[in-house]
């Protein structure tokens, strides 16, 4: 995935002129994960952006940057520290414009790494999807596969919207995937179902898919796959019609369980299945409590074991 | 061994004093009589235009409003100084500049009885209004990164109150104002209150503007109260951004009036103290400046006054006539309607909410 990243920001960087990659460490050390590694050397200091340390003003300043027209790439490098940038994605990104009834806009597309499963420092591996997607203003991306993150990227540098792009660490390098070296766009907005199938929807997305695919094809489930992509805007129509003709709902992702993005999932299907249904909604979420340090993750972040025992749970219905 | 590796120091710059008398050795050639004129005229008409705004929302027509009065000289001495192509970054008590720059009086007052059809400004040198205190300035370094990035040869003039230097938001944008070598003029608009906090009990540091001295700028303290003073330091420091040196600027001023509207300053400050500043006024020493040097009478003062008035009410009356369409709210969100959104729109039309 770091090598698809990698080809989406190579691409974006040469066909557009105001497009600047920016955030610590992104230049000459190539970011601590290596995404950005040799841009800076193919486009120069002064379009991969090595920034002082202070999130806030990486976010801030790439707002006023969007202002002007360009369509600045900023790089968070951790996703507990995006937190500090929180303000600026909230108060500004989200609200521009609305607040100048689309004179102004801020076309900006905000990387960050999350989630766990790499044993990683306090602070290293949060899931913060749902935070982000709460207050309407901000696409919230999030790939699962190689192939996903290159064509979801290249879109979302396209946008003229603020476009927070999660890079779950754990796919960084976890499977390889041959993908185009072209150009080529994934739609924002659009979930996508990964796998047919008729006697259970799961709704899933980021690091979660491969855990749900292998717990699937352990339990040879006749599932149904929807990796949602985009979390904010939801694409609801995808997952609400699998489920209605499946009637089974079980979501899983790896933020935390309570008022995450489970919950949205589960009162939509509520609204608009809910007779469809013969089961019960069941969610496979991380506990309702802070990413611990790295010696429990294990006992934390959702697993194959987990997501197939619910599955033999929601089918026994 | 000890050995000292830095020091540094603050000036003060004053060229018109309270009394209206002007230091002939600081001021500066260009401004002829008519751009004095100009200045005082703007001055006026800015506190014309917060004193309507006040009795507005006295009267339920406005919603909450932060005015501006006391610190007209801060305001209009750096918008004048502003060339047409330089952009500035605002809080939300700037109303001074906007209008000083020909920001249409009617959206002023639209923004401020609530609406965002008032704050849609195409074309328009500035940024959005900003209300959490200090935020605006991030925006400020990015603003000015896009000049140097596209070599337009603007400057960008970013302000803040004496609160906002307390926020981390400020100091991260001065920081990298200096390390990335940006066009950037920040003012901090210091009137001495924060809300009900005193700028002595705000920070330690003796003055506000060497807190630049932190951030490898230039900085420099000047009589807010001074238009002309204001003019003459703000000048220099676009002079110095265009080099990409950027500075930052503190304006001595003081905030005459109520925080907000929601606002009561009887209990936290002394009216002595508001009796003080008073003397201190930026618009009457101008006055009587002008007076003295003959480009300004009594005559003068009336027809201005009914010449403010009537622009004033003219503008009242066009953001009166506003109907505003609840459908805006939901088309303006994103580039594109998403469908969650348009359900939402079509319910809220369906109960009738809106009528």
């Amino acid at each position: 995935m770091v090598t698809a990243i990698n080809s989406a920001l190579d691409i974006i960087l040469k066909e557009n002129d105001n497009a600047v990659v920016l955030g610590e460490d992104v230049g000459v050390d190539g970011g601590v994960f290596r995404v950005t590694d040799g841009l800076q050397k193919k486009y120069g200091e002064g379009r991969v952006i090595d920034t002082p340390l202070a999130e806030s003003a990486i976010i801030g300043a790439s707002i006023g940057m969007a202002l002007e027209g360009m369509h600045p790439i900023p790089e968070i490098q951790f996703a507990g520290f995006m937190f500090l940038g929180y303000s600026q994605l909230v108060n500004h990104a989200a609200r521009y414009r609305a607040r100048t009834r689309s004179t102004m806009s801020v076309p900006m597309t905000v990387r960050v790494p999350v989630s766990g499963g790499i044993r990683a420092l306090e602070h290293h591996s949060e899931s913060p999807e749902a935070v982000y997607s709460n207050m309407g203003g901000l696409v919230v991306v999030e790939p699962s596969t190689p192939y996903d993150a290159k064509g979801l990227l290249i879109k979302a540098a396209r946008m003229n919207d603020p476009v927070l792009f999660l890079e779950p660490t754990k796919l960084y390098r976890l499977f390889k995937q041959e993908i185009p070296e072209e150009d080529y766009e994934i739609p924002i907005g659009k979930a996508n179902v990964v796998k047919d199938g008729d006697s259970l929807t799961i709704i899933t997305y980021g690091t979660m898919v491969p855990v749900v695919q292998n717990a699937v094809k352990a339990k040879n489930a006749d599932a149904e796959i929807v990796d949602l992509r985009t979390i904010n805007p939801l694409d609801e129509n995808t997952f609400i019609e699998s489920v209605k003709k499946t009637g089974r709902a079980l979501i899983v992702h790896e933020a935390s369980a309570s008022f995450g993005a489970g919950a949205e999932i589960a009162a939509r299907i509520a609204e608009k299945a809910i007779y469809d249904l013969d089961a019960p909604v069941i969610r496979v979420a991380s506990p309702s409590l802070p990413y611990p340090l790295p010696g429990y993750e294990n006992y934390y972040v959702p697993n194959e074991k987990r997501v197939g025992e619910e599955i033999d749970r929601i089918l026994s219905f | 061994m000890i050995k000292n590796v830095f020091s540094g120091s603050v000036d003060y710059v004053q060229i018109l004093d309270e009394t209206g008398n002007a230091d002939q050795s600081l001021f500066p050639k260009e401004l002829d009589d008519k751009t004095l004129v100009q200045m005082y005229k703007s001055m006026s008409f800015a506190r014309a235009a917060d004193a309507k705004a006040i009795s507005l929302q006295r009267q339920g027509r406005l919603a909450t409003y932060g005015p501006m009065v006391g610190e007209e000289a801060t305001q209009v001495g750096s918008a004048f100084a502003m060339r047409p192509q330089d952009i500035f970054v605002p809080n939300f008590r700037q109303h001074g500049v906007f209008m000083a720059r020909g920001y249409p009086l009617y959206k002023f007052y639209l923004s401020w009885k609530g609406y965002e059809e008032g704050g849609a400004q195409k074309d328009f040198k500035s940024t959005a209004v900003a209300v959490p205190v200090g935020t605006q300035m991030p925006h400020g370094v990015g603003v000015a990164f896009a000049q140097k990035y596209k070599k337009t040869g603007a400057v960008v003039v970013a302000y803040v109150g004496d609160g906002g230097t307390s926020e981390g938001d400020f100091y991260e944008a001065i920081n990298f104002a200096g390390a990335m070598k940006v066009p950037l003029v920040s003012i901090i608009e210091n009137n001495q209150w924060a809300i009900s906090m005193p700028r002595s009990r705000q920070s330690a540091a003796e003055t506000l503007a060497q807190k630049g001295i932190a951030a490898g700028i230039k900085c420099v303290q000047v009589d807010g109260n001074d238009v002309i003073g204001v003019y003459k330091v703000v000048s220099e420091a676009i002079k110095d951004a265009s080099d990409m040196n950027p500075s930052l600027i503190e304006c001595v001023t003081y905030r005459m009036g109520i925080h907000t509207t929601s606002d009561d300053p009887t209990k936290y400050r002394p009216d002595s103290d508001v009796e003080e500043w008073k003397k201190k006024d930026p618009i009457s020493r101008m006055r009587a400046y002008l007076s003295k040097n003959g480009m300004w009478d009594d005559h003068l003062e009336e027809r201005m006054v009914q010449d403010d008035a009537k622009a004033i009410d003219d503008a009242v009356a066009q953001a009166d006539a506003f109907k505003p369409d609840p459908k805006s709210m939901f088309e303006n969100v994103y580039s594109f309607v998403p469908d969650v959104l348009k359900d939402e729109e079509e319910k809220a039309i369906h109960s009738n909410f809106w009528q």
